[in-house]
């Protein structure tokens, strides 16, 4: 989709996106000659339709992970994978506080090991070396990490 | 105030959705490069045992071919094939993939059944409004990542074990774009022909080439006392050969607790590997 400044007759720049865990989704556009900005505002039906198809409006922060649609809509059973990645090597060391701990334990098994993979390695590019419970909610805003 | 439409607008798509979609295509291209063929099993109803068919050529081909075989079971919502080839998990997840299960003769195999608790259906997480209309391009998406992101390494062979009916096929040619062909499977009735004549022209209409036909439960055969006779009346593997111009290669009795993962080397489901795998050199 592309979102067109009328009065300029210029293509906007895509330059935010919101997941705030309700099920809707924001993505900002803004006029790169007049700079009016426009947010697009989807309800959850919508939502749901862009994140099946496995992408996200103004692309990916992360690459996906391995069978991340799949493990993250499917209602599974607690065993069926084992995560046996690790957050990339050369990035510094991240450690869980307790409420972050806490606050992961609450996320399906079935998807846990891939969501601490992303939590962990988008702590790692921003420099944090403690994952907090505020630490995951700006992650889950910035990567739309929906109801994790 | 008048506007211009997308395709008046030049420059490259913002949003970057389409480059995501053409990227995942690309990774299912790029996954695929290292199977020789990929070969989908149709059926046009349920209950013909197209299922015992994909696994029964799995492990027959798997003891020809030296370069490895692979199911993937696109019937996600029922899945049968890992359970007939003995294949179960943890799927292990690693960087650039998820490793499938391992089944009878070394066959690789991907499944929902793998995924799911026992005796659960196919289920999405929440919102539940308007289900319906998310609910297949979910599907479709682990379908794809079932393509792209599952470990499949070098095989000589890739069966892909497709829901009955024709719905499946228009799915298989927007996501593998190199398919070797189709083998139908049948049993003998005319309604099995008339529903299975639907799956083959979808197929047709999509540039999928057509292999052959299996006419499986052709008849009886008791491995005790050596009785056999006709399950279905109709000809629907004859019938079918002779509708599209393509080889019947095999028929198969019903054997009562017959494994088609055993190994055993059955005359008829031999005969089927034979002619199967000719067909597709």
């Amino acid at each position: 989709m592309k979102f067109l400044c009328v009065d300029c007759d210029e293509q906007m720049t895509f330059y935010e996106r919101k997941e705030p865990g309700d099920g809707t989704f924001a993505a900002g556009f803004v006029c790169p000659t007049c700079g009016r900005k426009v947010a697009l505002l989807a309800n959850p039906m919508e939502s749901r339709l862009v994140g099946a198809l496995g992408v996200k409006i103004g692309g990916r922060t992360l690459d996906a992970q391995p069978m991340e649609a799949t493990r993250s809509s499917m209602v599974g059973r607690d065993d069926a994978f084992v995560d046996e990645t690790a957050a990339r090597p050369g990035r510094g060391p991240v450690r869980w506080s307790p409420g972050g701990v806490e606050r992961l334990s609450k996320v399906p098994n079935f998807v846990r090991g891939m969501v601490k993979r992303i939590y962990n390695e988008w702590a790692s590019e921003h420099g944090i070396t403690e994952i907090t419970p505020e630490v995951m909610d700006k992650a889950r805003t910035d990567l739309g990490l929906e109801g994790m | 105030m008048s506007f211009r439409t997308y395709n008046e607008v030049s420059g490259e798509d913002r949003s970057r959705l389409m480059s995501q979609v053409v990227a995942q295509r690309e990774r299912v291209a790029r996954r695929l490069e290292s199977v020789g063929r990929v070969v989908a099993v149709m059926s046009g109803k349920g209950g013909v045992g197209k299922s015992y068919v994909s696994a029964a050529l799995a492990v027959g081909a798997a003891r020809r071919f030296t370069g490895g075989v692979g199911v993937l079971d696109a019937d996600l919502r029922s899945p049968t094939v890992a359970r007939l080839l003995d294949a179960s998990g943890p799927l292990r997840v690693r960087e650039d993939g998820v490793e499938p299960a391992t089944g009878r003769g070394g066959v690789r195999v991907v499944s929902t059944d793998l995924l799911l608790d026992e005796g659960q259906p196919l289920r999405w997480r929440e919102p539940a409004m308007e289900r319906f209309v998310w609910r297949g391009v979910l599907e479709a998406g682990t379908l794809r990542e079932f393509l792209s992101d599952v470990l499949w390494g070098p095989l000589d062979l890739l069966l892909l074990d497709l829901p009955p009916g024709a719905d499946g096929v228009a799915d298989l040619t927007a996501l593998v774009s190199d398919l070797a062909g189709a083998l139908i499977v049948t049993i003998p009735s005319d309604e099995s022909r008339r529903s299975v004549a639907r799956t083959m022209r979808s197929a047709m209409e999509a540039g999928i080439p057509l292999l052959g036909i299996v006419e499986n439960m052709s008849g009886y055969s008791c491995g005790e006392c050596a009785a056999s006779g006709r399950l279905f009346d109709g000809t629907a593997g004859v019938d079918l050969s002779e509708e599209f111009d393509i080889p019947l290669l095999a028929t198969v009795p019903f054997t009562p607790g017959s494994n088609p993962a055993s190994g055993e080397r059955a005359g008829p489901i031999e005969a089927l590997v034979d002619e199967f795998l000719r067909v597709i050199q």
